[in-house]
């Protein structure tokens, strides 16, 4: 056992603290009221080596652990749950599925461009029909000559109305079901491949969340991404990595609002004394911060786990679900503590009980979560 | 080009400062590289990118040094070498001087770069003192920095405005805030630093004795600021607020 930081973990972290503090807390408040994606402040993460993260040196990552990239994910989210998501989603569901099944060409062209900050990377998985079941996807991919025509749409793609690349998953053939399931490489740069509909979101306001439309988008037979029928395969693996960074973006929101709320509260004065001083606000500081605690080391072990190649599904759904839900409560119990002044938009209160809700439901709902737990506990 | 970065480590800005014992207790604070040596290497390694050469980042320290030592190597920076030694507990800018001018004595270098001051005792000793150890001129509080055929043109900051100043180099110079934006390092430079080498000397090494590094200077006392005061409202006929104000003002406040 051993609970210390290496040294390149700790100036990591240093380093994501500082960042985050100087350059994406300054711009979080108009990137959530505006909307506005931070596309420079995604520039210079890609020059620090933060969109990949785990990605080896020889494809222009930094070949750092799952531990470091969790703290990184925090760091930022900390300040900016929009910024800490788009970051996720580049380094755990576009990058990964190509580090772990993508071609030599695959990685040098695709991966390179995305961990390096190049290009801008989303999974394309979810349909209007196919959530939670997402073996039920309706998007097909045919093979014709040379080339896969792609028809079909996608929804609620974080980073979708930027990403220059996809990892997409269709199906390719009906009939085997989950099994009929494959994975692509889509460079959206394409003319059979338009945005949809953008959606207008309670909180992550800054990061996109698209509909993609395929219309007869024929992408090379060569961006076919692992073997075909193992589409369904690739895609929960990348989920269960991706769990650790939505986990870990979960973490900052929890953070932010217990270090906001505890702030405050050290400086709000009723009844002659500060409101710290009552015994009501100390226990919800108190429950907070073990809850924090306990939810940051379950989140470290699944990173852990992973570092050291081995199975950590389990782990990463217990993470993410115990993250999210600490985000949610902190988040409610801040804006308790703030009283009227959390409820305005005077505080970021508010702002991260909206950011908090979505990681109770995005890459496994905590249903879901439950779903898998129990799943690897009972068979 | 080489150039040689000298820095400190410090208490971080944000430390919370408890004093026991007449010392500064340094319990549960965080390090950090001293923020005017921060522009020194960032500034020593702009120099090498634009002339090439090495960067080697030099200090006095203990083990603990090893990690600021480290982030300037994350930085850029392509080695390093930390003097660490019992005899040097009580280092003052004297012992430092000395140890780092011995260090340096051995070492080729075009440039050397310091920060102006430390944050935790302010002294701004060293940049002047080492100049004079190794008989090199000498520009401090310097705010531009630009290489010519063997000499520099620097900005310096003097009272109510700057000067600039042709230096003959090698020589050394002393960074202040504004001399360059800091970069952070990026993670692969966090990666590469683990593999780049650093030294750790003591002061046999260098030849030098206890006797040698003996501090000049005691610290025989340190205290806290007093607590800030609530302000001070005067009532009263104007006349009479304006004569006790005037009082206070030369009195107690002691500005007039």
């Amino acid at each position: 056992m051993n609970f210390s930081y290496s040294d390149e973990e700790r100036m990591m972290l240093q380093m994501t603290r500082d960042f985050a503090e100087r350059t994406v807390k300054p711009r979080a408040k108009e990137v959530d009221r505006e909307h506005k994606y931070p596309a420079e402040t995604v520039k210079q993460m890609g020059e620090l080596g933060l969109l990949g993260v785990t990605v080896a040196p020889e494809y222009d990552g930094a070949g750092m652990s799952n531990i470091c990239y969790a703290i990184a994910i925090e760091e930022i989210s900390r300040h900016c749950a929009s910024t800490g998501i788009i970051m996720s989603v580049n380094n755990s569901l576009a990058c990964e599925p190509i580090k772990l099944f993508g071609t030599e060409a695959q990685k040098k062209k695709y991966l390179a461009d995305m961990a390096s900050g190049r290009k801008l990377g989303c999974l394309g998985l979810t349909e209007s029909n196919a959530g939670s079941d997402a073996a039920n996807v309706q998007t097909t991919a045919v093979l014709d000559g040379d080339e896969w025509v792609i028809n079909g749409r996608k929804i609620f793609i974080t980073n979708g109305g930027e990403a220059d690349y996809c990892v997409l998953i269709a199906s390719t053939d009906k009939a085997k079901g989950h099994r009929g399931i494959s994975a692509f490489i889509v460079d959206l740069d394409n003319p059979g491949f338009s945005i949809g509909t953008l959606e207008d979101k309670l909180g992550i306001r800054g990061s996109s969340t698209a509909e993609l439309v395929f219309e007869d988008c024929r992408i090379p037979k060569d961006n076919l991404l692992g073997e075909q029928g193992k589409g369904f395969k690739i895609a929960l693996i990348t989920l269960d990595g991706g769990r650790i960074g939505v986990a870990a973006q979960a973490l900052g929101i929890a953070r932010a609002a217990i270090e906001d709320a505890t702030a405050y509260a050290k400086e709000r004065v009723q009844f002659g004394k500060p409101i710290a001083e009552l015994q009501a606000i100390q226990w919800m500081i108190a429950d907070l911060s073990t809850e924090y605690e306990a939810a940051r080391l379950l989140v470290h072990r699944a990173a852990w786990l992973k570092d050291n190649k081995l199975p950590y599904s389990k782990e990463a759904a217990m993470g993410k679900l115990m993250a999210s839900e600490v985000a949610m409560k902190a988040a409610t119990k801040g804006i308790q503590i703030l009283g009227g002044y959390g409820y305005t938009t005077d505080y970021p209160l508010e702002r991260y009980f909206r950011d908090a809700k979505i990681t109770e439901i995005y890459e496994g709902t905590s249903e879901v979560m439950r779903l898998v737990i129990a799943h690897n506990i009972l068979r | 080009m080489n150039i040689v970065a000298c820095i400190k480590q410090t208490f971080d800005t944000e430390a919370k400062i408890a004093v026991s014992g007449g010392q500064v207790s340094d319990q549960g604070v965080n390090l950090i590289l001293n923020p005017y040596d921060e522009y020194a290497v960032e500034e020593a390694i702009r120099l090498k990118e634009k002339n090439g050469g090495e960067v080697v980042v030099v200090s006095v320290g203990t083990d603990k040094t090893q990690e600021a030592l480290r982030y300037c190597l994350a930085m850029g920076a392509d080695r390093a070498v930390l003097v660490q030694d019992p005899a040097l507990g009580k280092a003052d800018s004297a012992s430092v001087s000395v140890t780092l001018g011995k260090l340096l004595a051995d070492m080729e270098y075009d440039v050397i770069l310091c920060g102006n001051q430390a944050v935790d005792d302010g002294a701004s000793a060293v940049p002047s003192r080492l100049a004079e150890k190794l008989d090199l001129p000498q520009a401090n509080v310097i705010t531009a920095l630009e290489i010519g055929d063997g000499s520099a043109t620097v900005r310096r900051e003097v009272d109510g405005g700057s000067e600039i100043l042709d230096v003959q180099l090698p020589a050394l110079f002393s960074a202040q805030k504004g001399l360059n934006e800091v970069r952070y390092p990026s993670l692969p430079g966090i990666m590469k630093a683990k593999r780049k080498e650093l030294k750790v000397v003591g002061l046999g090494d260098l030849g030098l004795s206890a006797d040698d590094v003996a501090p000049k200077t005691e610290i025989v006392n340190v205290e806290l600021p007093p607590a800030r005061q609530a302000g001070k409202v005067l009532k009263g006929e104007v006349a009479d607020v304006v004569a006790e104000l005037v009082t206070l003002l030369k009195n107690e406040a002691k500005v007039i």
